[in-house]
């Protein structure tokens, strides 16, 4: 199970409380892990991602074990404490405004 | 006696202020969607129940909500809004091409008849439909094809397309108003579009009659007299009395003849409705009184409606879809600011009093009357 934290209005639009947790198939990456919560929150396609393109939204980043993993490609495995569900990968809104 | 519901988009979030066919007291529910950017709300005039918003973010794109309980619970629609084919490019604001690039929907326009299809005017501009409640969207790309698409060029707000006018008695025929290109007019349900700006003159362009290029900023019209228009430009108020085909200025004694809203009386239409601002930088009312001015002429002849708006030391806006009205016997006209007041008159502008003070700023109000 890969844990996943995902900024308040997001989980208010998808109506999730506390983590989120998914299976995915195969290597877990950020693709496979968005892939999933996707799959299972339709209303969050294009909120994380560019639906077309599958790029990241420019003011969302990806963060584990206390790294940024904004500019990985998103084929690149996750942490391994993020794979076997240890830590969590927060999806967080950048802080961005004065 | 029936009553009203008016459709609030703010800033931070969108509210649904409800009162009966007096519209002296009035409850407030929300914020829906607190936090986020609601651009617009409108309700489908074919099911009062259905209501469609537009809910967006700098952080987390474009979303589409919809209601089929009047706003009490609400469900999120599709949001892919992908232009059709190649995007091609306009003009950036230092005039170099640039390609069509999807960020927001700014109106949303329901169906006159059918619950499941509204109308989206989106920025980068373009005009989208979806047939099946707001599940999906689809581009009607002869807009972006217009020939001129290539010289349109984004205002200060975004190029941005914010206004879609239906034909009650022709749904083939559309109106548009895209900032700053123009006014457009489909007759043939969205295949083919012609640019309507016959008439119009902006100092601020290299041609100040130019096919295209002006900075519309609302267009308004009654919906028994389709082939009238009323439109509030950047500068100037105008008139079009063949639908669209040529326009002539009806700023007549207004203070300024800058503003963004326009509307138009729910049974006489020939009464219009602005909020003069002072100019395109001073965006705030003259002398720092608002007042909204009336005409019962079309134009021209203009008066100030004063009673219950504040006349001293105000400095807020009114922005271009801020402006709706009801259908009661009594019209009914709200509008709200970017101070955050939404102000109703109930007797067509006559006394004003606000029945919101302090919400976040005005994006957008529409108004749905309830049997």
């Amino acid at each position: 199970m890969i844990r996943i934290t995902l900024p308040a209005h997001l989980r208010a639009l998808a109506r999730i409380e506390g983590e989120v947790s998914v299976e995915v198939e195969g290597e877990a990456t950020q693709r496979s892990v968005l892939n999933a919560i996707e799959a299972r929150y339709p209303e969050l396609r294009g909120t994380i991602r560019d639906q077309a393109t599958q790029q990241r939204r420019p003011f969302v980043r990806f963060f584990a074990c206390e790294e940024d993993l904004s500019h990985e490609s998103p084929d690149t495995p996750l942490p391994e404490l993020v794979a076997k569900g240890v830590e969590p990968l927060w999806v967080v809104g950048a802080i961005a405004g004065g | 006696m029936g009553g009203v519901r008016v459709l609030v988009g703010t800033k931070k979030g969108a509210f649904i202020l409800k009162s009966d066919g007096r519209r002296r007291d009035w409850e407030i529910e929300g914020p829906h969607f607190g936090g986020w950017e609601i651009y617009h709300v409108k309700g489908s005039p074919a099911d009062l129940n259905r209501i469609y918003a537009s809910q967006s973010s700098g952080w987390f794109g474009q979303v589409i909500q919809i209601s089929n309980d009047g706003g009490k619970s609400w469900q999120p629609g599709g949001n892919q809004f992908a232009y059709d084919g190649q995007t091609g490019t306009h003009q950036w604001y230092d005039g170099t091409p640039h390609p069509w690039e999807f960020k927001r929907v700014w109106h949303l326009e329901p169906s006159l008849t059918d619950p499941d299809t509204v109308y989206a005017g989106v920025e980068d501009a373009a005009l989208f439909r979806s047939k099946d409640g707001g599940k999906s969207w689809h581009e009607l790309p002869g807009l972006r094809r217009h020939g001129s698409g290539a010289q349109w060029q984004p205002g200060a707000g975004g190029m941005c397309l914010h206004t879609i006018l239906v034909d009650p008695g022709n749904p083939q025929r559309i109106f548009v108003a895209i900032s700053s290109a123009g006014a457009f007019r489909t007759d043939d349900g969205g295949v083919t579009w012609k640019a309507i700006n016959q008439g119009l003159r902006s100092e601020y362009i290299p041609d100040p009659n130019a096919e295209v290029g002006h900075c519309v900023h609302r267009i308004a019209m009654h919906r028994a007299r389709p082939q009238v228009l009323y439109m509030q430009k950047h500068w100037d108020v105008m008139r079009s009395d063949n639908a669209g085909d040529s326009w002539r200025e009806v700023s007549g004694n207004l203070p300024t003849d800058f503003g963004f809203p326009i509307d138009v009386h729910a049974h006489e239409p020939e009464t219009i409705y602005v909020v003069p601002i002072k100019s395109d930088s001073e965006h705030f009312p003259p002398e720092g009184k608002l007042r909204v001015y009336r005409s019962r002429t079309g134009g021209d002849e203009w008066e100030p409606l004063t009673d219950g708006l504040p006349q001293k030391d105000c400095y807020v806006n009114v922005l271009r879809d801020a402006m709706a009205v009801d259908s009661l016997d009594s019209c009914g006209i709200y509008f709200g600011t970017t101070g955050g007041q939404v102000y109703a008159s109930a007797d067509a502008g006559d006394h004003w009093a606000p029945i919101a003070r302090d919400l976040p700023a005005v994006l957008s109000v529409e108004v749905q009357t309830l049997p």
